[in-house]
């Protein structure tokens, strides 16, 4: 929950993104720290995901820079593979490998990109399963488990890379409502853990309680940023104003 | 019908084997050219997705028939008459391979492309977001998905190969339809001959389908 101001993690300048004719992130700048916790928010269409994918190059941003850890990660000769181990990504749909089970969904990339042997990922993996509540899942296949499930695999599955940034895609978006507790949970320890975390989220309740900082976009802008008392509680902009009223 | 059976079911049988031969070295080949020109159309490189779009859309033009001619008579032709100082000549075999390879691989291409692409986008996206290069996204996630969903297309390919293979009696190979010809010369028994060989290509096509069938449902077991 403490953010290290003195180290910059994500260093995102006039960031800009089109589909086409259609101009998705206009200019979008913002520094990340270390350990911070930011939740993007924002109507749909405002680019909080195309931002967030653009982080770690799902989305080739179309102009402006994104450095993260010292490394322009916009610059040609960049190793994206390499960055990536880094960055531990979460989606809204799971996207857990159906071909595969629990455990060799989680030590797949570690196994592949010789950042372990297959022993030392299989303990891993299991330690990261205890943590998250599936010690005993880890032989199911994806199709086996609950939707909540599915998205606390994915989170393990993430970690088992030991990456240094999270970021999750609006991560109980395709979840029964039931269910949305058990992932935040998981995300909330994470958080006190000090993992930096940049989230895409509805959960307002979430945002308030483990949020650095919130970053409301809208139009392809970060029309307003701040912690969840001043963006949240008391926004100033009157576009904010308008959405936190039809979501709260 | 007991006279050509007698007279004539080894010779029969022998055909029946060389049809199989054919047919499996001609699927042997469509497959790999199947997985190349495949995958060539689904990677983001413009010109591998042209060179594969042109392949499949010429092979898929041309009647077989006119292909086996090509390759037996044209090609030779070209190279030792039309630009001279060659002397290519193909076995009917390998000409025969080459038709299967080309017309059965074009169709394997359209089949592995539609299978590729079935599956779910964010099953890549996750695997590179974890650091994998496309290369091993590919082989350990997308395909052994996409594969699933393509054994029952592919199997029903491989039965209309193994029946284009009665195409290549054109050029002379002594599979079953061309060996059957010459069994109806000697006998002039046409209807009792080619009944004959109408249950031997049925039998073994049945076996095929069940054999398929039985794979089917064992890889889908997993699920």
């Amino acid at each position: 929950m403490a953010a290290n101001k003195d180290v910059v993690k994500i260093n995102v300048r006039n960031l800009k993104k089109s589909f086409g004719s259609l101009e998705v992130l206009k200019d979008i700048s913002t520094d990340i720290y270390e350990g911070e916790v930011v939740v993007v928010i924002g109507p749909s269409g405002s680019g909080k995901s195309t931002f967030l994918r653009c982080l770690n190059k799902l989305e080739d941003a179309t102009s402006g820079s994104i450095v993260i850890a010292g490394q322009d990660i916009m610059s040609k000769g960049i190793n994206i593979n390499k960055m990536r181990e880094n960055i531990g990504m979460v989606f809204q749909h799971f996207n857990l490998f159906e071909n595969l089970n629990v455990i060799d969904n989680m030590t797949l990339a570690p196994v592949e990109l010789k950042k372990a042997t297959k022993e030392e990922a299989k303990n891993r993996a299991m330690e990261l399963l205890k943590r998250v509540g599936l010690a005993e899942k880890a032989e199911a296949y994806p199709s086996q488990l609950s939707g909540g499930q599915k998205q606390r695999v994915a989170i393990a599955r993430a970690l088992c890379m030991n990456p240094d940034i999270m970021l999750f895609d609006e991560p109980t978006s395709a979840l029964d409502p039931e269910m949305v507790g058990e992932v935040l949970d998981v995300m909330k320890q994470l958080a006190a853990d000090g993992m930096t975390m940049v989230i895409v989220t509805h959960e307002m309740g979430f945002a308030r309680e483990v949020a650095d900082r919130v970053l409301f976009m809208d139009g392809g802008y970060i029309i307003e940023e701040g912690t969840p008392q001043e963006v949240l509680l008391n926004p100033k902009e009157p576009r904010t104003i308008d959405f936190l009223n039809k979501v709260l | 019908m007991i006279r050509i059976l007698t007279g004539y079911g080894a010779m029969l049988l022998i055909a029946m084997g060389r049809t199989l031969l054919l047919a499996l070295c001609g699927l042997f080949f469509a497959c790999i050219l199947g997985l190349i020109f495949g995958i060539m159309s689904v990677i983001k490189n413009r010109v591998c997705n042209i060179i594969s779009l042109i392949f499949v859309d010429a092979i898929r033009g041309v009647p077989m028939i006119v292909l086996a001619f090509f390759v037996y008579f044209g090609v030779p032709y070209l190279f030792n008459t039309i630009i001279g100082g060659f002397n290519v000549s193909l076995t009917a075999l390998q000409a025969g391979t080459i038709c299967l390879a080309l017309n059965c691989g074009a169709y394997m291409s359209e089949i592995i492309r539609a299978g590729i692409q079935a599956v779910d986008k964010g099953q890549m996206e996750a695997a590179r977001s974890l650091g994998l290069p496309y290369a091993i996204s590919m082989r350990r996630v997308v395909l052994p998905q996409a594969i699933r969903t393509m054994i029952p297309s592919i199997i029903n390919q491989f039965i209309i190969t193994l029946k284009d293979t009665s195409i290549l009696s054109v050029i002379g190979f002594p599979e079953l339809v061309n060996t059957a010809k010459n069994v109806q010369a000697n006998t002039f028994m046409s209807f009792q001959t080619w009944a004959i060989v109408g249950v031997m290509y049925l039998i073994v096509i049945t076996i095929l389908s069940r054999v398929a069938k039985t794979m089917e449902r064992r890889m889908n077991r997993g699920r």
